[in-house]
């Protein structure tokens, strides 16, 4: 395969501000796709706020969508495409529908399992049940929870959680790392108990730097459930990709919002990160394609984002 | 993947420091100009949003292992608990409704066996919001499903204690908003003004002492801006309301709540 996309964008770029926002360097404006059979192509697919969402949502204005086993269909149809597949969730499993009420979580993470999620990090309404409860639903879960900011050495969960998780995938060395969002305020303190939420800026820099710097990660993705963006000054996907660097992909949650396409947010550095969330209840699957190929170091273009 | 830089070696010393520090300066040359330490290059990124509706084809091996869960929570939420011989709505009459006094009564009935054992004392007064009745109950066989429509919430029941200021200001909320918001355990009359005419707690007068009110911690936390609850001292039930109804129907045979003159108006 030989495709060569012109940026979208290169014509109307004149007219706007958009432009710097959407390409970080100059010569990245220039760019187009070099896509061959050589480049090699990760396929992230992700979910947030499903909240305990199994079936399909039965009547009002999104009547019909969602529904676990067609949400199992089609990622199984895009795995045989792409094996080279992450399929992500970000947070807020638990809590909506009386599948929660009835059964604690636990056909929410089995059908996860089933599903071959590769990671999830922690919502708030993850504690609903307790920490207890949450722990209690773990053995059900054959991938990982992947969590940077809650440091849960005083309670039940230390030791079950990961701070951050890289995989390998044809060759392309993908580090992961969670951010949760503030429990005080949001979450009884009884359910939450001893969990300590560490700054996640702080937090998100450190870990991006390790797995990209020490650990030589091609790729740095976020799993966020920290929201999207605020107009107080909470600390949200938005701002946190703007006040970090070595992130290449940000996927959120928290906030339900309904994002048509990712946002391309510039770094600390000036590069692009991509920040994207996909609403709630399992009515989308979000799927970031992403191209890699292997060139010399000094002669690294930008980067192409058909979004 | 590796740095993409390699130096001949060389055995002589001086060229070997001198690689050493060009290597160095060419390190951070690198790691300061282009921040990685790959020769992988993210080249394209394609982005698809996809609905997930009934045009997709559904995993039947999921669909199954659902099933039975799903077949499950039916017959529970279908199971029928007691009967209510009419309808009940929260708009039903104006200030107090046989839909909020009983919500009142079973928080009073289910939950106080749990406040005597934690604070060895009864409940004077529940309140609870308007605004947190979702659902009306119809008249005909009552099951489990309408006591999650009724409070598809999470909330549970907590005791706060209020001394006599406090309950002043509880009371001034109520008589403020003059909404049916439920409460049991007072009496309160209003004048054709609006202004308070009566009010009495089980009867007796407010007194300085200390009222175990009951209510929902969502509004203890200070919905529906019920701020007379800030910094008062409060006890947990670990009773969902949910949970109270569900248990509540479950004894009883026959539903039998009214409006009454708890609350109101002078005309």
């Amino acid at each position: 395969m030989k495709r060569s996309t012109f940026l979208k964008s290169s014509t109307a770029a004149v007219a706007g501000m958009g432009l710097f926002a959407n390409f970080s360097t100059a010569t990245s404006l220039y760019k187009v796709s070099s896509i061959t059979e050589k480049s090699k192509k990760i396929t992230i697919l992700h979910t947030n706020d499903t909240h305990s969402h199994i079936e399909p949502i039965v009547g009002g204005r999104n009547d019909g969508r969602g529904g676990v086993a067609r949400r199992a269909a089609l990622v199984n149809q895009i795995r045989k495409e792409n094996p080279n597949t992450l399929l992500l969730d970000c947070g807020d499993i638990f809590q909506g529908t009386p599948y929660f009420n009835f059964y604690g979580g636990e056909l929410e993470i089995k059908l996860m399992s089933m599903m071959g999620y590769d990671a999830a990090t922690i919502g708030n309404h993850d504690f609903d049940n307790g920490i207890d409860g949450l722990y209690k639903q773990l053995p059900h879960a054959n991938f990982d929870f992947v969590i940077s900011n809650y440091d849960f050495k005083n309670t039940i969960l230390d030791g079950h959680t990961l701070e951050n998780k890289i995989v390998t995938l044809d060759g392309i060395k993908i580090g992961m790392f969670g951010l949760g969002i503030e429990l005080d305020g949001l979450v009884n303190k009884t359910n939450y108990k001893e969990t300590k939420y560490l700054d996640p800026i702080d937090i998100a820099t450190d870990q991006a730097r390790i797995l990209k710097e020490e650990k030589g990660c091609d790729l740095v993705i976020c799993m966020s459930h920290l929201g999207y963006s605020y107009k107080s000054d909470t600390v949200s996907d938005v701002s946190l990709a703007a006040a970090t660097s070595n992130i290449d992909v940000i996927i959120g949650g928290h906030t339900h919002t309904f994002l048509e396409k990712p946002e391309l947010i510039l770094n600390k550095e000036g590069k692009n990160v991509v920040v994207n969330q996909v609403g709630c209840y399992g009515m989308y699957l979000g799927r970031i394609d992403l191209y890699l190929n292997e060139t010399d170091i000094n002669n690294q273009a930008g980067t192409v984002y058909n979004l | 993947m590796a740095f993409c830089y390699n130096f001949p070696l060389k055995t002589d010393r001086k060229l070997g420091v001198y690689l050493a520090f060009a290597k160095a300066l060419f390190l951070i040359t690198l790691l300061t100009s282009c921040n990685s330490n790959t020769n992988v290059h993210l080249d394209t990124v394609d982005y698809k949003r996809i609905e997930i509706n009934d045009s997709l084809a559904q995993e039947d091996s999921i669909a199954q292992f659902i099933a039975p869960y799903g077949a499950k929570i039916n017959q529970e939420m279908n199971r029928v608990l007691c009967y209510n011989p009419k309808s009940m709505h929260k708009n039903d009459t104006p200030l107090n409704t046989a839909l909020g006094n009983m919500l009142c009564e079973i928080i009073v009935e289910q939950v106080n066996p749990v406040v005597k054992s934690r604070l060895d004392t009864n409940i004077d007064v529940v309140l609870l919001n308007h605004g947190g009745i979702r659902a009306p109950l119809p008249a005909g066989e009552v099951t489990t499903k309408r006591a999650y429509e009724i409070m598809p919430f999470e909330n549970e029941v907590v005791v706060a204690q209020l001394n006599k200021a406090q309950m002043e200001q509880l009371i001034k909320y109520i008589v403020d908003r003059e909404r049916a918001h439920p409460f049991s355990g007072m009496k309160i009359s209003l004048n054709a003004d609006s202004s308070l005419n009566n009010v009495s707690i089980n009867d007796q007068p407010l007194t300085e002492k200390i009222y175990y009110v009951a209510t929902s911690d969502y509004l203890y936390n200070g919905g529906d801006s019920m701020n007379f609850f800030n910094n008062t001292t409060v006890t947990k039930t670990d009773y969902k309301i949910r949970n109270a109804m569900i248990d509540y129907f479950k004894k009883v045979d026959t539903l039998k709540f009214e409006s009454d003159n708890r609350f109101t108006k002078a005309n």
